[in-house]
């Protein structure tokens, strides 16, 4: 009664729905990270601009990290229903987390002698932002990015339990079940999506900004 | 009641301070799991990513690594380990899917942070202790590690607390630990039970970062504590 | 008295015409009607679930309605408000429920729920109706707790009926879900109503596959499962007859949304209700999570053998 790790003619009977499966995860992974970047920036900024709100805006987006799931979809659903909508709400808390983190440790990187140079050569505050501080925060920005990418592409399999979930609905189907094949078959193509996002944000990053590379 | 009013009635109530289901015991379990399976991670995680650094090879292995371990939610990790591992027997039931899966998640941040703290250690520095004439294995011991040390203690710091918060996931696959709390609470509609257990492992989590944050600062060496060790391209470091 | 006679006899001619016109008329406009309702159907994650929604859904659609499935809705917190939300607006209206679990679910545990399937019913159609939803006529499929052992325990200590295990509670530890030490049908009431009290309680998942291997490697010794398992003959276990009645009734019952629900809804969903039955629930449940067969498939199947569906 042993149960294989994969049985192909189940894989083969669901290309459809795991196709499916799999651009609902891009969807909400994409969707969440992109809320995230704009929610973000304006917080990460109020943080350093304000110090004072540092500690409670991470803490905030800290605490979001702890409530359970289960029990922030259930206060969610009466209000927003089993919708995308409650599924970003809950990814982007998360993703806040970590962006907000990166874009005020990369301000923070910034070497003062570089900010003095440029309020020396007549920079503005805005200016300075936009064309000094931000491009050399850009590496741990980005490396934040990717990494709040690759948690959201995890972090989808969550909203499986209001029905969206991506390849995450394979998952809890083999839990549910004792059933290995939807199990490996969501994790399997869970990372694989995950390690392709990184590798692609790896090469924007290299892209982007070559006089961070290494010797 | 209210909830926190309901909630300072379940600490001051005896009877959930005694037995297996107890916050004493539940806590012990806890912190010997997590424990343990940092101290796994440790010995695997460690030798790999300081080898790496030293040689200079495999960074960007050793990097993804810890993004991609992120990509797993950790209960597929949990599930998938129940799979291979089976839950009766040893050390308890639903014990080693638990502390496979903590593994699994510390190590790739171990791995990461100390390649990358390796490779951190300037270039100039390296030049100099080879000018004077040590061996690869003494740059290694006398002068690598003890410069790269802030960034891996970052990452045990990082592991350790990921792991204790991630413990309570294991209360999942029917083991105890403080997650115990928050699972039966849930499943007996105990909100009091579920803000207890969560207050315990946020203490917890909390204990743990403080006790590694001394650790650290004991350790590491006092010069180089005021420098950010010139490690500028580290995606893994400021992690959540 | 003539002139009255004439004009009742014309009112009704009238009538009878009208409504016989109307009939025709109104065929029409009802499957117009249907065409154009969805009916969105939600289903927890576990196989019976899926399989009873689905044959909810194929037999909604051969009668002409529009259907949509939502499944995997891990728990009643999550698919409760969401029938309180209704398909129009993100949430779901019908759902596959169980009579004496909801009751009690509804009525915060207050006790209701009895061995009495009428009267059970009735209390579940009153609550319900406070928050805009009804229930369906039961289902003689039922699912109930049970406590199980393996046949070597049952062998080795003559075990069949849940009062045997008077003189051996003791030194036995209990398996069940986590709520299980609050829920009045589970170790409160087998210590009420038995008399036991089992010497450990292991917390696991009620009826699931951690039940299972525990009961199976011998880490408790009783076991809660579900009446309606497929694993339960498979893995060589034996179910203790509930001699004194502890179990609240649980036959499948659909869960409705009030302004959804019209009477040829209510007809399709009770013959498909009155059709059910537990050993079909079995059998079906064995071939979903033990020869891993589809849930849609199998719902599908049992559709076209019982004519809700043509082939």
């Amino acid at each position: 009664m042993a149960d294989p790790w994969v049985r192909w003619d189940w894989v083969r009977d669901h290309g459809d729905d795991i196709l499916a499966a799999t651009r609902q995860h891009v969807e909400l992974s994409l969707l969440a990270v992109a809320i995230g970047l704009l929610l973000s920036v304006p917080l990460g900024l109020a943080a350093r601009r304000w110090r004072g709100l540092e500690a409670p805006i991470l803490g905030l987006t800290g605490a979001l990290f702890t409530i359970p799931s289960l029990a922030l979809f259930a206060l969610l659903v009466p209000f927003t229903g089993l919708s995308r909508t409650t599924a970003e709400i809950g990814l982007v808390g998360y993703t806040l987390l970590i962006l907000v983190r990166n874009i005020v440790a990369g301000l923070d990187g910034v070497p003062p002698e570089v900010r003095d140079a440029a309020h020396g050569m007549g920079y503005r505050p805005l200016g300075q932002l936009l064309r000094v501080e931000l491009p050399l925060a850009l590496p741990v920005i980005v490396a934040g990015i990717r990494i709040a990418t690759v948690t959201t592409i995890g972090l989808v399999t969550v909203t499986g339990l209001i029905g969206q979930g991506g390849l995450g609905a394979f998952i809890i189907e083999g839990i549910n079940r004792d059933f290995r094949t939807p199990l490996v078959v969501g994790s399997v193509c869970s990372v694989a999506l995950a390690v392709l996002a990184d590798l692609g944000l790896a090469g924007a990053t290299r892209l982007l900004s070559p006089w961070a590379r290494r010797r | 009641m209210s909830l926190p009013a309901d909630v300072v009635e379940w600490f001051t109530t005896a009877e959930h301070w005694r037995g297996d289901f107890g916050v004493p015991h539940r806590l012990t379990e806890h912190a010997v799991m997590s424990g343990a399976a940092v101290l796994a991670a440790v010995l695997i995680a460690l030798p790999v990513g300081v080898w790496l650094g030293h040689r200079g090879r495999g960074g960007a292995l050793a990097i993804n690594l810890a993004n991609v371990g992120r990509a797993l939610p950790s209960l597929a990790i949990l599930a998938l380990a129940q799979q291979v591992f089976g839950l009766s027997g040893w050390p308890g039931f639903g014990a080693r899917p638990a502390f496979v899966a903590l593994v699994a998640l510390a190590v790739p941040p171990l791995v990461t942070n100390a390649y990358v703290g390796m490779r951190g250690v300037d270039h100039d520095v390296v030049e100099a202790a080879r000018g004077m004439g040590m061996t690869g294995r003494e740059l290694l011991w006398r002068v690598e590690l003890p410069i790269a040390l802030p960034l891996i203690m970052a990452g045990l710091r990082t592991a350790a607390v990921q792991v204790v918060a991630t413990a309570t996931l294991a209360a999942v696959t029917a083991w105890g630990g403080l997650g115990r709390f928050i699972v039966d609470g849930f499943g007996q509609q105990d909100n009091a039970q579920i803000v207890a257990g969560a207050l315990l492992v946020a203490l917890l989590a909390l204990v743990t970062e403080l006790v590694l944050g001394r650790v650290q600062r004991a350790v590491v060496s006092q010069g180089l504590r005021a420098e950010s060790a010139g490690v500028a391209e580290a995606p893994a470091v400021v992690t959540a | 008295m003539q002139l009255l006679q004439s004009v009742r006899t014309r009112t009704i001619a009238a009538v009878l015409l009208g409504s016989l016109v109307g009939a025709a008329c109104g065929s029409e406009d009802d499957s117009a009607a249907k065409a154009s309702k969805t009916v969105v159907i939600g289903s927890a994650p576990f196989s019976e679930s899926v399989i009873v929604a689905n044959m909810y859904a194929g037999a909604l659609q051969a009668e002409g309605y529009q259907v949509t499935v939502r499944k995997g809705l891990g728990q009643r917190e999550i698919y409760l408000p969401a029938l309180q939300k209704g398909g129009a607006d993100n949430g779901i209206d019908l759902v596959p429920e169980y009579v004496g679990t909801l009751l009690e679910h509804v009525n915060k545990n207050a006790g209701e729920a009895s061995g009495n399937l009428d009267e059970s019913v009735t209390k579940l159609r009153s609550r319900l109706d406070q928050i805009g939803l009804t229930a369906l006529n039961p289902s003689p499929a039922a699912d109930q707790n049970a406590f199980a052992v393996t046949r070597a325990t049952a062998d080795r200590l003559r075990l069949r009926r849940i009062s045997d295990l008077a003189p051996h509670a003791a030194n036995m530890t209990l398996g069940a879900g986590p709520e299980c030490p609050t829920r009045p049908f589970c170790q409160p009431g087998l210590e009420k109503t038995y008399g036991l009290t089992f010497k450990t309680f292991r917390p696991l998942d009620s009826g699931g596959p951690k039940t299972m291997e525990a009961l199976a490697n011998g880490d408790i010794d009783v076991g809660l499962v579900f009446s309606s398992d497929g694993a339960v003959a498979a893995r060589n276990l034996v179910v203790l007859e509930d001699d004194k009645k502890l179990q609240t009734v649980d036959n499948l019952i659909p869960a409705i949304r009030k302004d959804i629900v019209d009477d040829d809804m209510r007809m399709v969903l009770n013959k498909v209700s009155a059709a059910l039955t537990t050993e079909a629930l079995i059998d079906l449940n064995k071939r979903a999570d033990v020869d891993k067969a589809d849930p849609e498939n199998l719902a599908r199947e049992w559709l076209q053998q019982h004519g809700f569906t043509k082939k």
